[in-house]
């Protein structure tokens, strides 16, 4: 683990300036914003917190730099549907709407935790909000997605099932398999792959063959499938909108590749640039891709008072994420009386 | 009451679940085909058509995991494998996900999958195609596990896993298919964790599971001409365990034979035989004896297959070891698999 590199991370905006003047932004622009603030606040939050305070006993899987692709998907998103994902599984949760105190406590390993401390960061849910569930082995909620996106179609219900996963999940079997039967049974889900170059520290062009592409073995399988800028927050979620309407209309599962780049290492709050697996260049290079200061420069002109407000914005989440963390660590862990309660239903 | 063979049983329950519960739905590999896993989902398919009994793409784990998804959000999967051994490319989301989803969620639902695995003992089936999984996924606390031995079991406990809130893995040998047996006409569910006193005895405890309760059986009466009473458990489930029904019938006979279709070591019978020395150590009289398959991977070849099989005849001889008797011109028993017909 090292240092940030305080001179490649890039602020969204100045980080001086006054407090806004004007009413806040409410168009949907300024809300994917808004949103990818917020997460971006939680996260950096939350790593300090996970490094500092060795209270978080979770292994922790940020989205630091990839914010475009949860706030993009969840914007296409209708209150019926629902979302699964693989171990990176905060920004989706938040994006989603899911509860941040209930997070924070789940990481924790509190009883108020979204799953009562039972799941940790890698198996966050929040019903209520449409997040589904999360899960920790490559690949593994893919299929689960499918089944729960037929089980809506058998239903003649107008729900669709997304999923996120990486890059590397799309080298297990199930993926294949899974791809496979949505499009044999015209499954309303959503594939999102988010490409980020990595599985844990093995690159892309070690583990897939040279001269193909992710997007063109799914178009194989006769899927919808598109490649997107995964940094660019208003292209995910113009095509995750295409992909989830195709689904509601009956018109079979989508993909979509989203290219990002996670800032930090695969697993914990540290930075990693120095261990040889990426080039400084390269992780400079996206990050000078930001994609909360891309959405920032290109909302600007049409929104006066922008840099204030996302300055405002930033004061206003790490101040809600420090109240989570201190309610989580004021609360109740579970009792140990509890222990196995929950292995199995109700009845025999 | 009526009888029906097994699985005209496991049909029976599986149409009556579908009629009750239009969110029951049977996926499987050629369920829908002409000899529809065995005749068990034959009228199902003839009954609710494609739309209710899927014929999947050959993808064991993502249908695993699909019956997941369809659970946890409100249908009521019940995934066929006409080859338990199939099972293995599932254990990711069986063991992963169905077995945790409740518990890792804090409690908030579950994924309650049914899964039939067939074990296709008998005609030369061979490494891959003979063993019985049912200790495996027994290990993971999560599932429920079922070998139903009877006809009237195998609908009942079918019954039970498709109203349940719990994930569970039926494991059913084929040798019992032809077997018949009072069944009601009624879907009345059988719990899990409730064993049966197959028959009464006093001298020795046979422990049984799935096809090793019918070899049981017949290895009870020949003993009974001798004048040694055994007393035949069948556990019904592997998980939960009866532990009650179990302990109370040793305690009354002081000695214990556990019969299985799988392998000793760290299987059902080794943890009968725990379950006994943890709760009743007292009550042995003698030591137990495990009937169960030689350490070595089913053998294809006839004589080696015979030999592979334990069956009423390895029973019979535990039991007379346990009471201090020798055979003598007690005549040797063919297992109740014997009489299977090829062609596979």
């Amino acid at each position: 683990m090292t240092a940030a590199p305080a001179d490649t991370v890039p602020a969204p905006v100045p980080a001086d300036g006054a407090a806004p003047t004007g009413p806040e932004p409410a168009g949907p622009e300024a809300a994917l914003i808004r949103d990818m603030v917020r997460i971006r606040c939680v996260e950096e939050e939350l790593c300090d917190r996970y490094r500092d305070d060795q209270e978080m006993r979770t292994p922790t899987h940020f989205s630091i730099g990839q914010e475009a692709t949860a706030v993009g998907v969840a914007a296409a998103t209708g209150p019926d549907d629902l979302v699964y994902t693989g171990h990176r599984s905060h920004a989706p949760y938040l994006a989603m709407g899911g509860d941040l105190r209930a997070m924070v406590a789940e990481l924790y390993g509190r009883e108020s935790g979204c799953a009562r401390g039972r799941g940790g960061s890698i198996h966050l849910v929040d019903r209520s909000a449409g997040f589904a569930g999360s899960a920790a082995i490559l690949g593994e909620m893919i299929s689960v997605a499918v089944g729960a996106g037929w089980s809506a179609a058998l239903r003649g219900r107008p729900q669709v099932a997304l999923t996120f996963f990486g890059d590397g999940a799309t080298e297990e079997g199930v993926f294949h398999e899974a791809v496979n039967f949505a499009q044999v049974h015209r499954v309303p889900v959503v594939f999102l792959c988010e490409n980020n170059l990595y599985s844990i520290s093995s690159p892309l062009g070690q583990r897939q063959p040279a001269g193909s592409t992710i997007t063109d073995r799914v178009t194989a399988y006769g899927l919808w499938a598109r490649s997107v800028d995964g940094n660019d927050v208003y292209a995910v979620r113009a095509a995750a909108r295409a992909a989830v309407q195709r689904c509601r209309t009956g018109a079979g599962p989508a993909f979509l590749e989203l290219h990002t780049y996670r800032w930090r290492e695969h697993v914990g709050p540290g930075w990693d640039h120095d261990h040889g697996y990426r080039s400084r260049e390269e992780i400079d290079a996206w990050m000078a891709r930001c994609p909360i200061r891309r959405a920032v420069e290109v909302a600007r002109p049409t929104q006066p008072g922008l840099d204030d407000w996302v300055r405002e914005w930033e004061r206003r989440y790490r101040a809600e994420v420090r109240d989570a963390v201190r309610v989580a660590r004021a609360a109740a862990w579970p009792p140990v009386s509890t222990l196995v309660d929950g292995a199995y239903g109700a009845g025999r | 009451m009526r009888e029906l063979t097994y699985w005209q049983a496991i049909s029976e329950a599986t149409v009556q679940c579908m009629a009750e519960d239009p969110t029951v739905l049977v996926l499987g590999e050629g369920v829908d085909d002409h000899k529809g896993t065995f005749g068990t989902t034959k009228t199902a398919f003839e009954r609710y058509g494609a739309a209710r009994v899927v014929d999947v793409p050959n993808s064991e784990n993502a249908c695993a995991g699909i019956a997941i998804g369809a659970a946890a959000n409100g249908m009521r999967p019940l995934v066929v494998h006409t080859r338990a051994d199939f099972m293995f490319l599932a254990m990711d989301a069986l063991v992963n996900l169905a077995a945790k989803w409740r518990y890792m969620y804090g409690d908030q639902g579950g994924a309650p999958v049914v899964t039939r695995g067939v074990v296709g003992r008998g005609w030369g089936q061979g490494a891959t195609h003979s063993q019985s999984p049912h200790a495996t996924f027994g290990h993971y606390a999560g599932l429920y596990v079922a070998t139903p031995a009877s006809p009237a079991d195998a609908k009942g406990l079918l019954v039970q896993a498709l109203r349940g809130d719990t994930p569970v893995v039926l494991i059913e040998n084929r040798n019992l298919y032809p077997m018949t047996g009072p069944v009601p006409e009624e879907p009345e569910p059988v719990p899990f964790g409730v064993g049966r006193i197959a028959r009464a005895g006093d001298d020795v405890t046979v422990v049984a599971a799935s096809l090793m309760v019918a070899e049981a059986l017949r290895a009870a009466d020949q003993l009974a001409t001798r004048g040694v009473g055994v007393e035949v458990v069948d556990v019904r489930s592997i998980r939960p365990l009866d532990e009650r029904i179990i302990c109370e019938s040793v305690a009354r006979t002081g000695r214990l034979v556990v019969a299985d279709t799988s392998w000793a070591r760290y299987g059902f019978a080794a943890e009968v035989a725990a379950v006994v020395a943890e709760t009743v150590p007292e009550a042995l009289r003698a030591p137990v004896r495990r009937v169960t398959l030689p350490d070595c991977p089913a053998p294809v070849s006839w004589p080696l297959e015979e030999a592979f099989h334990p069956g009423a005849d390895e029973i019979v001889e535990a039991c007379l070891a346990l009471v201090g008797d020798r055979r003598g011109e007690l005549p040797r028993l063919t297992s109740a698999a014997a009489g299977f017909h090829g062609p596979y």
